[in-house]
């Protein structure tokens, strides 16, 4: 062993090291969000939010881009959200561990990791190349949705196995069904893990701009329904800043995309935990 | 009677929604292989796997230097994130004292939140000069990409590895605390060592998303379809491919992208099942079934 560093040392020394690391990484996330923040709030308000981009963007607003971003947002979510919590509902109530359920487990795992191009080539060979659609944000959502599909399910199970057994066990000896059992006992209790499954899933879809490349066309118009085309706000931003469209817009649209997750995970972190202390009880 | 009758229906129906990820899954592969076919029957599977020039004008297909691309970003991405994002995971689990902790938790949630394109931007617009002022050249480079791809997955390593080391019974620290080894000691030799499968469980799964990284790869690499003769030339991904040249290909060409995303699907597929073994490890290992 080595013994030119007495342990003692060594403790004092790799202290230090761990409270530099954890330092690093709060400093890491505060340059980024804060050189995002600073250099795009001026260039966001009321104006930049409501109205339409002029010159493909290089001047104008990003109101259609909003506007896009919450429909597949949305289309992705009433999708994956039926799906996910279904899903975990079915797994952890209605079987055993067998070797369905490691399947599906694998089938939801492999999702997971599939790169979002792929997602993306498969939404042109399906959507566009096979069904005939043009692009429309409706296709947007749906590879969105199975992109989200494997977070909301796995975030919900997690919930759904939480919840304490004597809950269940309480209900089915008053001689409620099964399926009485799942939606008045053991759903509403674990509805905040849940919830929080399904803001995970919907920021990822939110942020998403490679797995809809090929499908929602990249319009610049404002969008009436969910079958017209769309350009949902990362997408816009790939595309002004590739292409050196607007800097000052680019920045705004990237703060815009910055306040939305922080948004989101002030929200996971505050609101649904405290609920979610409420309803277990502890 | 009508009651067996709901209870039987709302069964099928939750058996429907857990197949629904398999049938995705399928659906996926079945698209992408019946797309991508067409290329890799004329051009050969192994010719473009180990094809050196990518040349679609001149009918070349050849993917290897994506592939050196995308694992060579990946390498040096892991190199930097590892460390750091270990060190972080180890004084999120057992240093910091439970205030910081409960800071950091959301600041890496965040980092884990902010969307791709963000940090490509992020690189485009400041990493992107820094390395041209300091290094030479454009600034585009596979380690410009590496900086951005660090920060992307230290999230991914830093949470399931703080998960791994917390699940490490508590009786193996106690034990090792009361033999007078030291805090320091305690986490090299005790908790470390068992937390070892979920780590690399961790690091494996923040190494694919580093492979499937696509736009804010493209922001900063250079993409330029060649092998790179040091870290600091312009390199292109598999993903890069795809994403920059679906927008024209036709034919062949259109097919042949197909065909680098299931090069790309194959080498994620590999990591998976290597996690796997490692995940399932973890169960046996730790506790020895006895705790």
């Amino acid at each position: 062993m080595n013994r030119i560093i007495s342990p003692k040392n060594a403790q004092k020394i790799m202290k230090t090291v761990f409270w530099a690391s954890g330092l690093i990484t709060i400093i890491i996330l505060l340059i980024i969000i804060g050189y995002i923040l600073f250099e795009g709030l001026p260039v966001v308000n009321l104006e930049f939010l409501l109205s339409d981009p002029i010159d493909n963007g290089a001047s104008g607003g990003i109101a259609p881009m909003i506007v896009s971003t919450i429909w597949v947002t949305l289309v992705a979510v009433c999708i994956a959200a039926p799906l996910g919590v279904g899903a975990a509902v079915y797994i952890m109530e209605y079987t055993k561990e067998n070797n369905l359920v490691k399947l599906i487990r694998f089938g939801s795992e492999t999702l997971a990791s599939v790169p979002s191009i792929i997602f993306g080539l498969f939404g042109l060979a399906f959507f566009i190349v096979f069904l005939g659609m043009g692009f429309s944000l409706f296709s947007g959502g749906v590879v969105l949705a199975f992109m989200a599909l494997p977070t909301i399910l796995q975030v919900s199970e997690v919930a759904i196995e939480a919840v304490p057994r004597s809950y269940a066990e309480g209900s089915l000896a008053l001689g409620a069904s099964k399926w009485q059992t799942v939606s008045n006992v053991i759903l509403p209790a674990a509805i905040p893990g849940i919830t929080t499954g399904i803001i995970l899933g919907m920021a990822r879809a939110m942020s998403e701009a490679a797995a809809i490349l090929f499908v929602v066309g990249a319009s610049l118009d404002m969008p009436y329904s969910i079958f017209d085309p769309g350009r949902p706000l990362p997408l816009h931003l790939y595309t002004l800043a590739t292409q050196g469209t607007s800097l000052a817009n680019s920045y705004g649209t990237a703060a815009v995309l910055v306040i939305l997750i922080l948004i989101i995970t002030i929200v996971t972190n505050t609101v649904v935990e405290n609920y979610s202390r409420k309803m277990m009880g502890r | 009677m009508r009651e067996n009758i709901e209870e039987f229906l709302v069964e099928k129906g939750l058996l429907i929604t857990a197949l629904s990820s398999i049938i995705i899954i399928l659906l996926i592969i079945f698209f992408v292989l019946s797309q991508g076919a067409q290329s890799i029957q004329s051009v050969g599977f192994f010719n473009m796997l180990f094809g050196m020039v990518w040349n679609p004008d001149a009918n070349q297909y050849g993917i290897l230097p994506m592939v050196v691309g995308s694992l060579g970003i990946t390498a040096l991405a892991l190199l930097f994130a590892v460390p750091l994002s270990l060190l972080c995971s180890i004084f999120m689990a057992e240093v910091a004292p439970n205030r910081v902790r409960r800071l950091l938790k959301p600041v890496i949630e965040t980092l884990a939140g902010i969307p791709s394109v963000v940090y490509g931007f992020f690189g485009l617009v400041v990493l992107v000069p820094i390395m041209r002022v300091h290094f030479g050249g454009s600034g585009f480079s596979m380690l410009t990409a590496s900086f951005i791809l660090t920060v992307m997955i230290m999230p991914t390593i830093i949470s399931i590895s703080e998960d791994s080391l917390r699940t490490v019974p508590h009786e193996y620290k106690e034990a090792s605390l009361a033999l007078g080894a030291t805090h320091w000691q305690t986490i090299r030799n005790v908790v470390f060592p068992a937390a070892i499968p979920g780590v690399i469980t961790a690091i494996i799964l923040g190494m694919g998303r580093a492979i499937g990284e696509t736009l804010a790869v493209i922001m900063v690499a250079g993409n330029v379809a060649q092998f790179p003769s040091s870290i600091l030339d312009p390199v292109r991904t598999l993903t890069a491919n795809i994403a920059i040249e679906m927008g024209y290909a036709t034919g062949i060409h259109y097919s042949a992208l197909f065909a680098t995303a299931i090069i790309l699907f194959l080498i994620i597929m590999i990591l998976l099942v290597v996690a796997n073994y490692f995940h399932y490890k973890k169960k046996v290992v730790i506790g020895g079934g006895y705790l």
